[in-house]
């Protein structure tokens, strides 16, 4: 640290997926309430603005919109500060903040107009997925350029993080996105049957792994210690969790696929490598919650802080709950029903949309070179997310268990007790009560656009005459 | 302090790049290799065909509308589903299916063995409206879908496609798929008019129809009654 080298960052390729995720985020949870909707009140599907063309717009909104902007903002913010360097090139930041933005709006155009591959969380058709491998590609090479470049000795557990994400979506991306085009919005996949869902839910399952969890465990190394002010709990721990969570996650895919046509053997090592996971996760949360220690008085007047621990104890709960669902027993109940979606709903909203939402509380007064408008929204952001995720799990927590023991319930002479339409009716008050969840969430992000939009108002991009020196302290060091 | 072995690997970010990479490799090379070569993995079914042209363009209106959202097509071995929906589903039914379409949720039933099931005629009334036929059902109507003439411009180079990934369709399916496509239309066209549904002649051609192609075929190459289930996990 001898030499005092002025390092401008780039900031700009930071604010811009800072805006456009927000953006992404409010347009992507609308989709979810209007389809949440739909399914409790079926006159809502009008034309083919219906349900089967709707649901994947709103996963793929909140997933590469929302999520993966702030994780592209949180990564170029971080890279540049954990290396004392600015971006690789500033050219690549452009092409990745412009082409991933344009990449979503022509996902969601396309899939209205039904253009999907139907691989869940893989729909856009064959020339999406050219444009993503290139932009992927592009964001690889800035980044890692950026890490050779650097002028830190080590790379810290953040990068390690974003590291682990770049190669692996990389990978899963190309692999299961390998079709024969019929024409420009139509293809047909190279794999068929059982060899496709294996593909598929080896995706789809790290997918989860990749883009909701390491990323986010990278904001996580970053953002947390840096607003609590403590170093990372531990660095041992860092190293233990990265290594076995990055090796044993992308086993776990077939328990996708239990009671399918799959081969038994590897539906048993689905099992078994995610009652595995159990560890590294939960190795992650407690680096996470015990960076804290020391500073836990702080969670009462910091909003940022409540949102990174409720998102970690959300992250805790549902990386022991998916283990749970993956054993053959369990799964045999919960498979197919809602219960997974409260399952995806824990994680979605409790762990990527709490730390995501922390970070950008931490980014946007900084990149705008000002005070957040008010601490005060951000603290009512914090509990009306809290009130509806946890009413949206709970509603669908109690339909998946009552469709899953509907299904199963027989008479004493053996026959099945229910038809199918009596679970569906049966849980229809549960998809009102998600949607209200849903719905109070989704107020939670209006409220952090308007929070947002005033503090913008009141800052300027450009940097103050007498720049703050910020982002000099190291957050590493954790023994 | 141990773990000071970790220290200069962090200082090496190609390295460290190489070694993620190995570590995220394994398990995908585990799992998706092997079942390439093993024996077992795809039980022949006897019966198996591929789909015919008008199936084929039904199964793609599934896909653009996304049924696979909320219609498993992947019945498990346990009694309580084989009683509901039929025989369990077997790895060898699937050999044609490119993308699968087991789906991941049942906000509806199953329907891989939904061919044959009912009528043609049930069909149409549930695609105008499934509360025609069911007041509880949560299911959008897809009466649209009956005001949309069938595009089979590209019918041919599908099957041409699925040809070229190894689907044995005969140079004669491949050259008259329009045609096959249209007489498999008529006749289920014939099977509604029969059952007293007023058919106009855009609606005789319209994708409603190729879905029920496609919805009739589903799950028939097993006709064998249900199997004795080998779990006991959905007893």
């Amino acid at each position: 640290m001898s030499e005092a080298t002025r390092t401008t960052y780039d900031m700009d390729v930071v604010r811009g997926f800072a805006i456009s995720s927000l953006v992404w985020g409010a347009v992507g949870m609308l989709v979810g309430l209007v389809i949440a909707l739909q399914l409790a009140f079926p006159e809502l599907n009008w034309g083919a603005f219906q349900f089967g063309r709707l649901r994947p717009i709103h996963t793929n909104a909140v997933i590469f919109g929302f999520t993966l902007g702030v994780v592209f903002a949180g990564s170029y913010y971080g890279v540049q500060r954990l290396c004392r360097v600015r971006m690789y090139s500033d050219t690549l930041s452009r092409i990745n903040l412009w082409g991933w933005n344009a990449i979503i709006v022509v996902a969601a155009v396309s899939l209205l107009l039904g253009a999907t591959s139907s691989k869940e969380y893989a729909e856009l058709e064959w020339p999406l997925d050219i444009a993503i491998a290139v932009v992927w590609v592009a964001y690889a090479i800035n980044f890692f350029g950026t890490v050779a470049t650097r002028r830190e000795k080590g790379m810290y557990a953040a990068i390690w993080f974003w590291i682990a994400t770049i190669l692996t979506i990389a990978m899963l991306h190309i692999m299961n996105s390998l079709a024969v085009p019929v024409s420009l919005w139509k293809s047909y996949s190279v794999y068929a049957g059982v060899h496709d869902a294996n593909i598929q839910w080896w995706y789809g399952h790290n997918a989860v792994g990749f883009l909701l969890t390491t990323p986010i465990l990278g904001l996580m190394y970053y953002f947390l210690p840096k607003q609590a002010e403590r170093p990372i709990y531990s660095h041992r721990l860092s190293i233990l969790h990265f290594w076995s969570l990055v090796f044993i996650y992308i086993w776990a895919g077939p328990h996708h696929l239990i009671y399918s046509p799959l081969p038994d053997w590897a539906q048993t090592l689905g099992m078994v490598f995610s009652i595995m996971l159990i560890l590294p996760s939960w190795g992650g949360m407690l680096n996470g919650l015990l960076t804290l220690r020391g500073a836990w008085h702080k969670l009462r007047t910091d909003p940022l802080l409540k949102m990174f621990v409720v998102g970690l104890t959300f992250y805790g709960m549902s990386t022991f709950e998916g283990p749970m669902m993956s054993i053959k027993t369990v799964n045999s109940l919960s498979h197919f029903t809602d219960w997974t979606i409260a399952h995806v709903h824990a994680g979605a909203l409790g762990w990527v949309g709490l730390t995501c939402f922390a970070v950008l509380y931490y980014l946007i007064p900084r990149l705008w070179h000002t005070r957040l408008y008010s601490v005060q929204l951000a603290e009512v952001h914090f509990w009306i997310a809290t009130v509806g995720l946890v009413v949206y799990v709970t509603a669908m927590w109690t339909a998946g268990i009552t469709q899953g023991l509907m299904w199963r319930a027989v008479n004493p002479d053996g026959s099945l007790q229910y038809t199918f339409i009596e679970s569906v009716a049966a849980i229809q008050i549960y998809d009102v009560i998600r949607a209200v969840g849903g719905a109070i969430y989704l107020a939670g992000v209006f409220v952090m656009a308007y929070n947002v939009w005033r503090t913008i108002a009141r800052g300027s991009a450009a940097i103050p005459a007498s720049p703050p020196l910020e982002g000099a302290v190291p957050v590493a060091g954790g023994r | 302090m141990a773990y000071d072995w970790h220290r200069p690997l962090e200082g090496k970010s190609f390295t460290f790049t190489v070694l993620t990479l190995l570590a995220v490799s394994v398990g995908g090379l585990a799992l998706l290799v092997p079942p390439y070569f093993l024996q077992g993995t795809i039980e022949p079914v006897d019966g198996i065909r591929p789909y015919t042209a008008l199936e084929i363009e039904g199964r793609d209106v599934y896909i653009r509308e996304g049924c696979n959202n909320c219609h498993s097509q992947q019945v498990r071995p346990f009694k309580t589903e084989t009683d509901r929906y039929g025989p369990y589903s077997l790895a060898g039914e699937s050999v044609y299916d490119r993308p699968f379409l087991w789906g991941s949720r049942r906000t509806g039933p199953d329907l891989h063995r939904v061919g044959g099931k009912y009528p043609d005629s049930w069909h149409w009334l549930h695609f105008e409206n499934p509360r025609n036929i069911e007041p509880r059902s949560n299911m959008p109507a897809y009466a649209f879908l009956a005001g949309r003439e069938l595009d089979l411009s590209l019918a041919s180079r599908k099957l041409e496609v699925l040809r070229g990934l190894g689907h044995p369709y005969p140079d004669e399916a491949v050259a008259g798929a329009v045609d096959d496509a249209s007489a498999q239309m008529e006749g289920i066209a014939e099977s509604l008019r029969r059952d007293g549904i007023q058919l106009s002649e855009e609606a005789a051609r319209s994708e409603t129809l190729a879905l029920i192609a496609y919805l009739q075929v589903l799950g028939t190459a097993v006709q064998a009654p249900a199997v004795q289930p080998v779990a006991r996990g959905g007893l």
